[in-house]
């Protein structure tokens, strides 16, 4: 298997990414009561958000299989990688 | 909730000499203090314009008295400017990075879009010292630039070579540096992240000196009468001379040479004004030799002005004495001194209802002669927050006027709650709220069964006790920090509190097979924890009526406990005997009684605790904190039944274990020179990835750990469960059989980093030996035993092996320190919010649900958050 057509979202120890919809956002927003810089963040480059073809500002959803949980999502909002 | 200010951003800039001029309320100009009346000199350093400190005089500026004068700053003018020694790694970046000539940024706009992106692109990125090459020439005006040379503390000079290739080498005065400085444009200062409004760059070498109010230095009146003053005022008398002499021989015309002299003096004294341990300057001293505590030592440091002053927190109503222990207290309670508790108090607030109770109290007054006395009051508060010191004097009056509304100051008294704790304060039971219990003593008792979670022992341990204050304070520490609500703990879910040393050889000694009591034992094994009726005998012989041990234990657990496991006694036998087991390690416990087994460690040791977790899991933390006080208690009892004690003969062996081991280790050693001639004749076959040394080391490391382990062996099979150590290790008490084999046995291989002793002299460990001996006795084996005593070789390589335990302990507490410390500070202020979520201060979310489950890890069973297997076991009264 060529190195370059892998995925990163294929490997087992990567968790679901997905790009949040904006009534899913506006929803999740008012859920928790806060604004956008209050979510945690995630950089633009990190691989997983390259791989779904995130912008800045995107919020992604991320689900992982949680040991104790049976799932747990949480979410991060795409920023710029600040430079050095 | 979001806090309700939240700071936008901070600003950090330099002072401008405009500025310092403005705040400035006088120019000080005369290096004197106080004349010979003692008066402050106008414009001195003492100047009345600049705060007051001596009683009765009024500040000139503001017109207040001492007490309400803040001070006001002042200012000297300077010569000629001089570098502020905490900015010059800044001056030396903005020389490296701008023109000698035009002082414009040595960058073109090319190199400029190349290194921060397109103009509308950028963000807070800037220019460092990295992104200029050396020695180039400027790309605005095209002058050569020279290398810039920085010499520490302060001294700054441009190095060229000439057309002769020689290397020449110019000093920059601090009036050249400023005159660069000066020139850098604006918009060229934005690019190196420096705000020209509230720093420019010149500002760093200080034309104008500010001068600290006398508020921040006070003389000090010694007991002659004499003035001593602060060591700042001291440093400002030397800045002012020099300052002067410069100003007059700069008037004068003096040649050069003096003029730069004096002009590096100056420099010298405002730079330890400043800092006075800057690198390559020696330190401004006082008369008497010691340096001089300047404006950065007074910030810097564990007890500068950040961390000891600001965030220093000192409290009132906490004591702190050494700790011992008391096996017969609750472990919720805490023995206190009386002499702590007649210091220390509790308010309480005056009501109708309590009012001849509090006034009682406030009759009997601060004497309190001994424990069985009622407490008595220190202090009454009026209801206009006026404190009244109850004495002798004022406790009857104070009594009669007391009416609700009034608080008053009670002593402590048995059963208040109080909060103790030990440092290292690591995890949060080592702050846990205790019950006061009034004790005879000079020291604070607690049960050694709640060692563990401070970390405590009684080698000379002090602790630390806070009275909470209100009732709100009262109610969180009663119902979050108490003992019985730390005994599961959040680290792994299970016990961090139970019996420790004697409980566990004692409760071994009473369960271990099968044991019969009569009533009289029954009843004085059980003292402190008395059912109301008696079980059934378990036999009656002879009309007297016998209860075994396993009965006695049962006596106290509850009545519907079922478990069954393995004991620490369990050797792990490739199948199990179960019922059969010779060691009675088969723990079943059916319905509250026990019918097999032996209980130790695992069943109600700290960290292990087997009954005691389902015991809290079934019935709550306090019947949990009940059983310990039982258990502890009975075990206690059950060590002194038969009595218990180690001494040196009990590792004794008789003659034939003794020609046994010296067997064993003979043959090792002749094992040993075998492999040797082996390896000597090149017939040694290396391990797969390892030289032949290795290979000879590790077969060499082998034989003489498994010679050991067989002189154990001996040892054991002579010692049974009628010795002490014996009890000890099978029990889980303390010590282990590898304790015990290198008291009576042999200790073994002395080792550093794994491998045996191989550093000392050349060739040899010590000069005992042949070079290259590779025998075991050349590189730390020891025969003997700790019983036998070591031969001086031996003790030698002994103490080698020892230290190396002793520098690894040392580093790891520091290493381990640092991290908690950095952790703490990172973690400190998330909180779980009412939704669950974990967030800062400023409502930002670090995770959705804590910890992905939002389970809390200390009601968890072992990191599970069902007990599936105990509640089955529960059911089925069997094991699963």
């Amino acid at each position: 298997m060529s190195t370059k057509e892998f995925s990163v979202l294929n490997h087992v120890m990567v968790p679901e990414h997905h790009i949040m919809t904006q009534e899913e956002v506006d929803d999740l927003l008012s859920t928790y009561k806060i604004t956008h810089d209050q979510l945690p963040k995630i950089y633009h480059d990190d691989p997983a958000v390259k791989a779904i073809g995130g912008a800045i500002h995107d919020i992604v959803r991320i689900v992982r299989n949680s040991q104790t949980a049976g799932r747990a999502e949480s979410y991060r909002m795409v920023v710029k990688r600040p430079k050095k | 909730m979001p806090s309700p200010k939240r700071v936008g951003k901070i600003e950090f800039g330099l002072l401008s000499p405009k500025e310092i001029r403005k705040m400035s309320v006088r120019k000080i100009i005369w290096a004197d203090t106080y004349d010979d009346d003692g008066f402050p000199y106008p414009q001195g350093l003492m100047d009345l314009h600049l705060g007051v400190i001596d009683p009765g005089l009024r500040c000139k500026t503001c017109g207040n008295k001492a007490s309400d004068c803040p001070g006001h700053f002042g200012h000297i003018e300077l010569a000629k400017p001089v570098i502020h020694v905490g900015y010059t790694r800044l001056i030396r970046k903005l020389l490296r990075v701008s023109c000698r000539e035009c002082s414009r940024l040595l960058l073109s706009p090319d190199e400029l879009q190349k290194i921060l992106g397109p103009e509308e692109e950028r963000n807070d990125d800037v220019i460092t010292e990295k992104d200029i090459k050396k020695e180039r020439v400027c790309p605005h005006c095209g002058a050569q630039q020279n290398k810039i040379n920085f010499e520490k503390p302060t001294t700054f000079s441009e190095v060229w070579t000439d057309e002769n290739g020689r290397k020449q080498e110019h000093k920059l005065t601090p009036a050249d540096i400023r005159g660069r400085l000066e020139k850098i444009p604006d918009e060229d200062l934005r690019l190196l992240g420096i705000n020209p409004l509230v720093a420019r760059p010149e500002w760093t070498l200080l034309t104008v000196l500010p001068v600290p109010p006398v508020t921040m230095r006070p003389s000090i009146i010694l007991e002659n009468g004499q003035r001593s003053e602060d060591d700042l005022t001291h440093k400002l008398v030397d800045i002012i001379r020099i300052n002067q002499r410069f100003k007059e021989n700069q008037d004068a015309g003096a040649p050069q040479l003096i003029i730069e002299d004096l002009w590096e003096l100056l420099q010298y004294h405002v730079t330890t004004y400043l800092d006075n341990e800057v690198a390559g300057c020696p330190p401004a001293r006082h008369r008497s030799g010691r340096p001089l505590k300047t404006i950065s030592q007074r910030l810097k440091g564990k007890d500068g002005r950040f961390r000891g002053s600001l965030s220093g927190k000192r409290v009132n109503f906490s004591a702190r004495t050494v700790i011992s222990p008391d096996p017969n207290m609750s472990i919720g309670q805490v023995g206190i001194p009386l002499a702590v508790a007649n210091e220390m108090s509790v308010p309480i607030r005056v009501t109708p209802f309590n009012i001849d109770e509090v006034r009682a109290m406030v009759l009997k007054g601060p004497e309190r002669n001994s424990l069985t006395e009622p407490c008595g009051a220190n202090y009454a508060i009026r209801p206009d927050n006026r404190r009244v010191r109850l004495n002798d004097q004022t406790t009857e009056t104070v009594a009669e006027m007391l009416e609700p509304g009034w608080t008053v100051d009670r002593q402590l008294r048995n059963g208040d709650i109080v909060l103790f704790n030990r440092q290292p304060s690591l995890h949060r039971m080592s702050i846990m709220a205790h019950r006061v219990l009034l004790m005879d003593g000079k020291t604070f008792r607690l049960n050694p069964a709640v060692c563990p979670p401070y970390n405590a022992d009684f080698d000379g341990d002090e602790m630390n006790l806070h009275v909470p204050q209100t009732e709100e304070a009262r109610a969180e520490a009663l119902m979050l920090a108490s003992v019985c609500e730390n005994i599961l703990s959040p680290r792994f879910g299970g016990p961090i509190i139970g019996g420790i040393h004697d409980h566990i050889s004692g409760i071994f000694l009473l369960t271990h097979t099968l044991r019969w009591f009569e009533k009289s034992g029954v009843i004085y094994l059980l003292r402190s924890s008395v059912p109301d009726h008696l079980p059934e005998p378990g036999k009656v012989e002879n009309g007297v009526e016998y209860w075994s041990n396993k009965q006695v234990f049962s006596m106290i657990l509850p009545d519907d406990l079922n478990l069954v496991y393995r004991a620490s006694s369990c050797k792990n036998c490739k199948e199990c005997k179960k019922e059969a087991c010779e060691q009675d390690s088969y723990v079943q416990v059916r319905d509250g009684q026990l019918i097999t087994g032996t209980i130790d460690k695992k069943s109600i040791g700290a960290f292990d605790g087997k009954i005691l977790q389902r015991i809290i899991r079934q019935h709550g933390q306090h019947r949990g904190g009940q059983f310990i006080d039982d258990s502890t208690k009975l075990s206690i009892r059950g060590i002194m039944y038969d009595g218990f004690s180690f001494g040196i003969d009990d590792e004794d062996l008789t003659k034939t274990e003794y020609k046994l081991i010296d067997e064993v280790l003979d043959e090792a050693m002749q094992d040993v020179t075998r492999r040797i001639t082996i390896y000597n004749e090149g017939q040694l076959e290396p391990m797969p990835g390892r030289t032949l040394e290795e290979t000879l080391e590790m077969q060499i490391m082998q034989v003489l750990g498994k010679a050991r382990d067989k002189t154990g062996e001996i040892a054991g099979r002579h010692l049974g469960l009628s010795n002490s150590a014996v009890v000890m290790a099978v029990s889980g008490a303390r010590g282990s059989m590898l304790n015990l084999t290198q008291m009576a046995g042999c200790i073994g291989q002395q080792a550093v980093r794994g491998e045996r002793i191989t550093r000392g002299y050349e060739d040899r460990t010590l000069p005992h030996f042949k070079r290259g001996d590779r025998g075991a006795e050349a590189h730390g084996f020891v025969k003997n035993s700790y019983k036998s005593g070591l031969t001086p070789a031996e003790f030698f390589f002994h103490a080698i092996g020892g230290r190396e335990g002793l520098v690894d302990t040392a580093v790891r507490t520091s290493q381990s320190g640092y991290l908690q410390r950095r952790m703490i500070n990172a973690l400190q202020d998330l909180k779980v919010a009412y939704d669950h979520t974990v967030r800062t201060t400023g409502g930002r979310i670090i995770q959705f649900t804590y910890g992905e489950d939002g389970t809390d890890p200390s009601k968890s069973s072992f990191g599970d958050p069902v007990d599936v297997k105990g509640i089955l076991e529960n059911v089925l009264k069997e094991e699963v």
